[in-house]
């Protein structure tokens, strides 16, 4: 693949404009953040023409947005955010990408490595047996008809309601698990024939269960805040999405809209940007469809922080209220979601996509839960399974230049394909292994595929949002030992 | 002549399959998909399954195709190997595929195929066809 040869203008260490005049059609420029040694790598790929690709899409307001973590996928960039005016601007839904409301939830514990550390095994067994996870795999939780119809229109309280988990991770979980505006009848017959078998199943990819622990506190005070209190406790993660179901409901309405894009005459420089107005039909069905799928993903979620609630008691022999494991937070990183922002003095209904990119609310949002109000929402940011992963704080400066949005993880830079080549899985998990780090993984081949050289290093990822100014870095966590899908 | 190649893209995978006739260029291209997902060495022939998909164009014929068999995967757990399309027109294709229901026991899975994308979607003719399909994996 070339090398992209457009304009990047510097405006100052950790910002990078692409000029509107880059491409006649751009209605505003593009933006990336990156440190100088990451525009490098940013130029090796096509990625920086997907960022003034999106800024053709009506209707957006101020930046076509890229985040550190900024990498080639279709249509959008991956760690692109746009906004949009929901007056009359569009939607898109490759601006929320196949795996809808993609996300991650972070649980923490009263365990100390040192008691964890010889049952790290015994602890990935359990979870590889308890939470279905790999390509084809099935759900424990029957679903039928009636009952696909109520997770998609009630998200994670579908699961609380019978007994998986507590109504208190609905209140630290974004939009408290549920999306409104979801409406079962617009998502297909198809999407949910596929999301049905898949309820309360991990996936495969990227997608993974994480324990482990803490390395070090930047803010001790937000940390505790959240339940977090000191070097060496024990934490879990969970990385999944809306599965089939979200993936049949990204298709179906890519196909849709391609078709009306013209009807509406909207042009396009790249057809993966299918769209239509916020406002008309096509953009309302896809926008209640989508709450469905991001609901389904909330649901998930929450039936797998159960069954990891079940594996701990087992393992450590200990009741759930000693060992903790209370949520954090859950954030959507793939999504779309109607929000309000001042914008050259003037408050704006906007319609902002994240595709890759975390909702960084500051302390004192109102959709901030009342237990981070004086602290800022939490930003939870996985990094690769052999590196580390970080908690951060949405800050003031995220409202004013990106919608309240900073990056998702540590982005890709080497394909699934090429990473295969050069690595096979038991070389990583050898490699790992001799650093402490012990995986389980249901697909063969993905381990060798989710390898730390695939990735960016998440340390400078987050660095560079700190240092702009986008979050302010909490806690610092490596892994122990991870269930790969 | 070779079937496909598979090709690198950053966070996805991508394939470009080959064919005399555009019809075992689609045939090509599903079966390459289906490498993506699971050794297809351990896969029988047991389960057929026919299909029929409509589209706007060629290239969203090939996407609505290859989506419809990751639907039959999620759905029914049909892992095919061997495909035949026995109509192809504009908009419109007609096939048949041969496979076998997944048994984690037996099979060896991959990587997860999320779904066709329409990025860098091409059907080509030269000496004879080649498509190219780029993947959410």
């Amino acid at each position: 693949m070339a090398r992209w040869q457009g304009p990047l203008k510097k405006i100052d260490d950790y910002r990078w404009e692409i000029p509107q005049s880059y491409k006649p059609g751009m209605r505003v420029p593009g933006l990336i953040y990156a440190s100088q040694e990451m525009v490098e790598s940013i130029r090796e790929e096509q990625a920086p023409e997907q960022v003034a690709n999106v800024a053709f899409l009506p209707g957006i307001v101020g930046y076509s947005l890229a985040m550190p973590d900024i990498h080639w996928g279709y249509g959008f960039p991956i760690g692109g955010v746009a906004a949009t005016m929901v007056e009359d601007g569009v939607v898109s839904p490759g601006g929320v990408g196949y795996d809808i409301n993609c996300g991650v939830r972070l649980l923490r514990t009263n365990l100390r490595e040192s008691e964890v550390r010889g049952k790290v095994e015994q602890l990935l067994s359990e979870l590889f047996v308890n939470v279905p996870s790999g390509v084809g795999s099935k759900g424990k939780v029957r679903v039928g008809k009636k009952e696909i119809d109520e997770i998609l229109s009630q998200g994670a309280r579908w699961a609380v309601e019978r007994g998986f988990g507590t109504g208190e991770d609905l209140e630290v979980t974004e939009e408290k698990g549920c999306l409104k505006g979801a409406d079962p009848d617009k998502v297909s017959f198809k999407a949910k024939e596929r999301g049905s078998p898949q309820s309360g199943t991990l996936g495969s990819g990227n997608h993974f269960l994480e324990v482990e622990v803490v390395e070090e506190i930047y803010e001790p005070s937000i940390a505790k805040t959240m339940g977090i209190g000191e070097v060496g406790q024990v934490l879990f993660l969970i990385h999944t999405g809306s599965r089939g179901l979200g993936h049949q409901v990204c298709d179906d309405y890519v196909r849709t809209l391609r078709e009306v894009v013209q009807r509406y005459d909207i042009n396009l420089p790249d057809r993966e940007l299918a769209c239509a107005p916020v406002k008309s039909k096509e953009g309302q069905n896809y926008l209640a469809a989508m709450a469905c799928a991001a609901n389904y993903a909330w649901a998930n979620r929450q039936c797998i922080t159960h069954w990891a609630r079940e594996c701990f008691v087992k393992v450590f022999g200990k009741s759930l209220k000693q060992i903790g494991l209370e949520m954090v937070y859950d954030v959507a990183h793939n999504i779309a979601k109607m929000e309000s922002y001042e914008v050259k003095g003037k408050r704006l209904n906007l319609c902002v996509h994240r595709k890759g990119a975390t909702r960084a609310f500051p302390a004192g949002h109102p959709d901030v839960p009342s237990r981070y109000k004086k602290i800022g929402q939490p930003v939870l940011i996985p990094g690769d399974m052999g590196r580390c992963s970080y908690v951060a704080v949405g800050t003031e400066r995220a409202m004013k230049e990106t919608f309240g949005s900073v990056c998702h993880g540590a982005g890709r830079v080497k394909s699934r394909h090429a990473a295969r080549r050069f690595q096979q899985d038991a070389d990583v998990a050898r490699e790992l292994a001799s650093r402490g780090i012990l995986v389980r993984a249901a697909s063969k081949g993905g381990l060798a595929e989710e390898a730390s050289e695939a990735y960016k290093d998440v340390t400078e990822v987050v660095e560079v949002c700190h240092q702009a100014g986008l979050c302010r870095k909490v806690v610092k966590a490596r892994p122990m030992g991870v269930v790969k899908g | 002549m070779k079937k496909f190649d598979i090709i690198a893209h950053t966070a996805d995978a991508g394939i470009v399959a080959y064919g005399t006739e555009l019809k075992e260029a689609f045939a090509n291209a599903a079966y390459a998909m289906f490498t993506l997902i699971a050794d297809l060495e351990d896969v029988k022939e047991i389960v057929c399954r026919q299909m029929e998909v409509e589209a706007g164009d060629r290239e969203s014929l090939l996407v609505s195709w290859l989506n419809e068999l990751l639907y039959l995967f999620d759905v029914e757990g049909i892992i095919f190997k061997r495909f035949k399309v026995m109509e192809l027109s504009e908009t419109r294709l007609k096939a048949e595929g041969y496979g076998e229901l997944l048994d984690k026991a037996r099979h060896s899975l991959k990587a997860g195929v999320k779904a066709a994308t329409y990025h860098m979607l091409m059907v080509k003719k030269d000496n004879g066809y080649s498509v190219r399909v780029i993947f959410d994996v």
